[in-house]
């Protein structure tokens, strides 16, 4: 008990003292978080509009992959990524491996299912309501997609949001393929699994907290921006 | 105006669904130039009929035929759906949408979309979410939405059904101006009075089959058929 209060004084200690580590990887953890929720936004938006709206031979197969590549575990898709990032892989050239770039593209994979996934769920229902209407006014396949995404902005945001949650509590891949080097590679989650395992729980637990609080601002930034919950707007 | 559609003729057209013929087969011209009544009981096949028309479902056999096609054929139509579709958008923004598909200049396109607005009584709540309209209201913004590109022909299934008296007035003045703009008219209903007040002819059906097509005057002083006469004594009830 004395671990946890102390750990929620210790963190907002820190937090108001501007600790210029806790800074560093909470601005380290966002960068890699964000990057990777944005390439997986321009990914998995277009790509669930797609499946919603198109009809091709193996569909309900490729909806069943993405739904199943949702739980996609983190290990290894760091193991993966880590294999072909290393020296001796096919991309060993290009030495990102234990660099921020890294870290972006194991989560970019994390991420990108669940957003392409939860944004096909979403405008499916949208295109049912939409199709004769859309069918009615001859529109075209790129109509209809941008159609879908600007009208369905908001469930789709909930899905970025989503996918956003998923990537910055995310440990496992970015550990391998990041490396938790410090002033490099390391962000909250990484740092919150090394300070457990060097047993100071409350640090632990104060950096648990900075990463719960950023979560939440830029949940209520995105729909303060968005103006989603402005009564009497779409 | 006369529309460069039509004559459009239906020859021997089928609509099955799950094995059942639903509709047809149908031998029929539709002609220029009057406000064309589909009429009939429940289930006698005209939202089919319409949707067949308009191309949103396709025939089993038989075939549809315009005197244009592709794109020329669909941009020059319209359909009005028995339930609106109403877009996640403002109002204006939902009558507008059909300009911004075609890609109409937007200073045009805000132009004309407030001409709708006004000629169908929402200029002022064009701001509002569509979703916020009553159902008189929101089937006027669909109309507003079919007639904002001059289509040739709007096809509306039954458009009236949910609505009080004075929204169903509203929309027949809209639609009665519509075709004196030179807009050819095909409307389905069951509305007996409705299809009296608009109709230049009637085109009857009972059970997916073409039963009479008629002048308005023909159809309901000496209908042709029995089935005809018995709908038009209120007696044919499916």
């Amino acid at each position: 008990m004395t671990d946890f209060f102390g750990g929620i004084f210790a963190a907002f200690e820190l937090v108001f003292s501007l600790d210029e580590d806790l800074v560093e990887i909470s601005l380290r953890s966002m960068q890699v978080t964000l990057s990777a929720v944005v390439i997986s936004a321009f990914i998995g938006l277009p790509l669930g509009a797609y499946l919603a709206l198109s009809r091709f031979r193996y569909r309900r197969f490729a909806i069943a992959l993405l739904n199943a590549m949702m739980g996609l575990p983190p290990v290894v898709v760091g193991l993966v990524v880590y294999l072909l990032l290393s020296r001796s892989g096919p991309f060993g050239v290009l030495d990102l491996l234990f660099t921020p770039t890294a870290m972006i593209i194991a989560q970019t994979i994390i991420v990108t299912p669940i957003i392409a996934s939860l944004s096909h769920q979403a405008l499916r229902e949208l295109w049912h309501q939409y199709h004769d209407l859309l069918i009615s006014l001859h529109t075209g396949k790129f109509q209809r997609m941008k159609t879908l995404i600007w009208d369905g902005r908001r469930p789709l945001l909930t899905a970025t949001l989503t996918g956003f949650g998923r990537a910055i509590g995310e440990v496992g891949a970015i550990m391998i393929v990041g490396g938790n080097i410090d002033h490099l590679t390391r962000v909250l989650t990484t740092a919150i699994a090394l300070e457990v395992g060097k047993g100071d729980f409350q640090l632990a637990l104060s950096l648990g907290i900075v990463l719960i609080l950023l979560a939440v601002l830029v949940n209520l930034s995105v729909h303060m921006l968005s103006k989603t919950e402005r009564a009497g707007t779409w | 105006m006369v529309s460069t559609l039509l004559p459009a003729e239906c020859v021997g057209v089928t609509v099955k669904r799950q094995g059942r013929t639903i509709l047809g087969p149908i031998d029929w011209t539709l002609e220029d130039e009057c406000f064309t009544i589909v009429l009939g009981p429940n289930g006698a096949g005209k939202t089919t009929f319409l949707r067949l028309l308009h191309g949103l479902q396709q025939p089993r056999s038989g075939k549809v035929v315009w005197q244009k096609r592709g794109a020329d054929l669909y941009c020059a139509q319209s359909f009005v759906f028995q339930t609106p579709i109403v877009m996640r958008r403002s109002v204006l923004e939902n009558i507008r949408y059909p300009l911004s598909v075609r890609k109409v200049d937007r200073e045009e396109s805000y132009k004309q979309t407030r001409y709708w607005l006004e000629r169908v009584g929402l200029a002022d709540k064009s701001e509002l979410d569509a979703a916020s309209l009553s159902g008189g209201e929101r089937q006027k913004m669909a109309l507003a939405r079919a007639l904002i590109t001059r289509p040739d022909i709007v096809f509306l299934d039954e458009p009236t059904t949910n609505l009080d008296g004075a929204s169903t007035a509203s929309l027949e003045a809209i639609l009665k101006s519509a075709q004196q703009d030179g807009c050819k008219i095909v409307m389905a209903t069951h509305d007996l009075s409705q299809a009296r007040r608009l109709a230049d002819d009637v085109v009857f059906l009972h059970k997916g089959k073409l039963v009479e097509h008629s002048s308005s005057q023909l159809f309901f002083d000496r209908p042709q058929s029995d089935l005809a006469s018995a709908f038009t004594r209120g007696e044919l009830l499916t």
